[in-house]
């Protein structure tokens, strides 16, 4: 047993001296090779650990794929994706903003998911960074400072959507609503949708909260029992997936937001279940487009799946930072408050098209003008609903 | 009517927790620690069964065997590499070190299977049966016979087999069960590997209950499955029977008559008051502590 630890060890060491001595290296490579601009350091932390890592596993690889593309434009790199892990926790995003910091960070992706967002965006706007988080989409996040931008829309408006969209579609019908109430994700939705329904006069009939559980049983007899014919699900859908499955014969109509996309995706789901369900998405992976089609195409490829809206969103976030830079002539010597003096004022002017919309703007605030775009699931693809 | 549909769908979550409690309390009233990687061992269970349903196609029950086989294997391999070499440690270097097993098992399997869910198949256990106005699964019912028969032929193997007595002389004093010719430490592997084979069962009775299979999906079974250990005595295996079923019918009536948010708090709330009451649990026996 010792001797084993022993080579182990010797192992480790012997590895580690590579490490150091491949990190020298490069560092070299920066430093003397004046000819080739230094690479724009793009700093950004998300769960890759944990139970929300499919959410920053996702917008890595669409950051990873966008960067790739730029720096192959460019013939020289461009951009330097340096992506930490915070496992959807603030104490560990602000660590890990720390650590960008040292590793020079000059541009931001800021956080995959909302509470760390909303932890490091003070910091990132006091270091003076623009930062753009890809998926952040509560409603705060944008107030933290001038530097701070979102690339999907917030959670109110998707709410508000919502129950806008409800109500042309399905005047005067009885709805329900089951959300997640440990989700700020979830929760916000379900404030704004629960608002506007009372402004619309609409007809919610019975609402249940789920923390974190796998059987919904009981809010799906009570929805049933109220006689629902339309459920709003403001969840992701991996909960929705079950929720689908647990229904058995009731069948209302589903309605879900961005959430829900990639139920289709969910390996081995009977996606004859998602027959008819309604989400607001800013992405459907199975668009004809140029562009979707060669995203989606490279990112089967490197990842053997089917990209779901948050990668989508990373990889636009990118081509914003990229936009940006370009127009502005930043450099990868600049510090990274000059770059967001420069950068800041061309994107708050700038009119993007990309994956997740396009002719998108962003105000001042930092929030930007998607609107989200209702589909239904018809014979396991999106169709537009309108 | 309702009552009646809400203590059949507790009686199926409280079984599942049931069985996994079963393993929780094996390995602790045997080894006298707790197994916090058992949740992990589940979703192992889980993937193994998945994968082997899925993309080999083998047959149903032959992949129950495999699985079980898995685990149990699997269950021997963290005992003897990451407890064994601590048997002699403070307790509390062994409970952190089984919380550290569970999340390199987690992290582990985000590595080789990926973060997304996947659906187990349930077309296996699918069905019911209309009993006057109540739809009752299959699933249910076979659910709660396994956990019958479970918890009856462990506690005939505990109580009546060679193996048995020699697990109970191990959780009655180790040293002097190594002194009466006992090989402690195959005993302590064979609780792990049973323990882990019942893990096996839960992970495809829960999954065909609630099909989405994760990295973390044995997490917060596994810890409600622990407070049903708690609960019924931990130790017990007929407490951990009827802590598994309290829990389970508990947790679905405070979900119904209470709040679907507060039904977690009403668990445990109930479960500090048992131990305010009873501190050994509902079966749990007063141990006199030797100093």
């Amino acid at each position: 047993m010792k001797k084993l630890l022993l080579v182990l060890l010797s192992v480790l060491c012997v590895f580690s001296l590579v490490a150091c001595s491949g990190g020298g290296e490069t560092a070299d490579d920066g430093g003397s090779d004046t000819a080739a601009a230094t690479p724009i350091v793009v700093g950004g932390s998300g769960p890759l650990t944990g139970p929300a890592a499919l959410y920053g596993e996702a917008v890595k690889r669409g950051a990873e794929i966008a960067v790739a593309e730029i720096n192959e434009k460019e013939g020289t790199e461009y951009f330097k994706l340096d992506f930490q892990d915070d496992a959807h926790d603030p104490e560990q995003a602000r660590n890990a903003f720390y650590k960008l910091l040292d590793d020079g960070m000059q541009v931001s992706l800021l956080c995959v998911t909302s509470a760390p967002c909303a932890e490091v965006a003070p910091l990132t706007q006091e270091e003076n960074i623009v930062a753009i988080t890809p998926s952040g989409s509560r409603d705060d996040i944008a107030t933290y400072g001038e530097n701070i931008f979102q690339m999907c829309f917030k959670d109110s408006n998707q709410g508000i959507a919502s129950a806008d969209y409800i109500n042309t579609k399905f005047p005067g019908a009885k709805v329900a609503v089951i959300y997640q109430s440990s989700v700020d994700y979830s929760k916000g939705i379900y404030q704004t949708f629960a608002d506007r329904a009372a402004e619309l006069g609409m007809n919610v009939v019975e609402t249940q909260a789920f923390t974190d559980e796998k059987d919904y049983s009981v809010q799906l007899k009570k929805v049933q029992d109220a006689g629902a014919e339309v459920v709003f699900l403001p969840i992701y859908y991996d909960e929705a997936s079950l929720i689908l499955t647990q229904a058995g014969d009731y069948k209302p109509v589903w309605f879900g937001v961005d959430g829900m996309d990639g139920i289709l995706g969910v390996e081995n789901f009977d996606t004859s279940l998602a027959e008819g369900v309604y989400l607001l998405t800013p992405f459907a992976a199975d668009a004809t487009d140029d562009l979707t089609v060669s995203f989606v195409n490279k990112y089967n490829e490197l990842y053997a799946e089917v990209p779901m809206q948050f990668a989508a969103d990373a990889y636009d976030a990118v081509y914003v930072l990229y936009n940006a830079c370009k127009e502005a002539k930043v450099t990868g010597d600049m510090s990274a408050s000059d770059i967001a003096d420069a950068i800041r004022p061309v994107i708050t002017s700038m009119t993007f098209s990309g994956l997740t919309g396009s002719g998108v703007t962003w105000a001042a605030s930092g929030e930007v003008s998607k609107s989200p775009m209702a589909v239904v699931i018809q014979n396991g693809v999106y169709v537009s609903a309108d | 009517m309702d009552f009646i549909l809400y203590l059949i769908n507790g009686l199926s979550l409280g079984s599942v927790y049931a069985i996994i409690a079963l393993g929780y309390t094996m390995v602790y009233g045997i080894a006298k620690m707790l197994n916090f990687a058992h949740g992990d061992v589940i979703m192992v269970g889980a993937y193994t069964a998945y994968f082997l349903l899925v993309s080999y196609g083998v047959n149903f029950y032959l992949s129950i065997l495999i699985t079980m086989l898995v685990c149990a294997l699997l269950g021997i391999i963290v005992e003897r590499l990451a407890y064994k070499p601590l048997r002699s440690a403070s307790s509390l270097s062994v409970l952190i070190t089984a919380i550290g097993v569970s999340y390199l098992l987690q992290n582990s399997a985000q590595l080789f299977w990926g973060t997304s869910s996947k659906m187990f198949p349930t077309s296996f256990t699918n069905g019911s049966f209309s009993f006057s106005d109540v739809n009752i699964p299959y699933l249910t019912i076979l659910t709660i016979i396994v956990c019958i028969i479970i918890t009856v032929v462990l506690q005939w193997f505990v109580n009546n087999t060679k193996t048995g007595s020699a697990m109970r002389a191990c959780a009655e004093d180790k040293g002097a069960a190594l002194l009466m010719g006992i090989n402690v430490n195959n005993t302590i592997s064979i609780t792990f590997a049973i323990g882990s084979a019942l893990a096996a069962v839960a992970s495809i009775l829960l999954c065909s209950a609630y099909p989405s299979i994760s990295p973390t999906l044995g997490s917060m079974p596994g810890i409600k499955a622990f407070t049903a250990a708690v609960f019924g005595g931990i130790g017990s295996i007929p407490g951990a029977f009827i802590g598994g079923l309290l829990l389970g019918i508990i947790e679905i009536l405070s979900k119904a008559y209470i709040s679907t948010q507060l039904s977690d708090a009403v668990v445990f709330s109930i479960l500090i008051l048992v131990l305010l009451i009873k501190p050994t649990g509902i079966l749990g026996k007063k141990t006199i502590e030797k100093v």
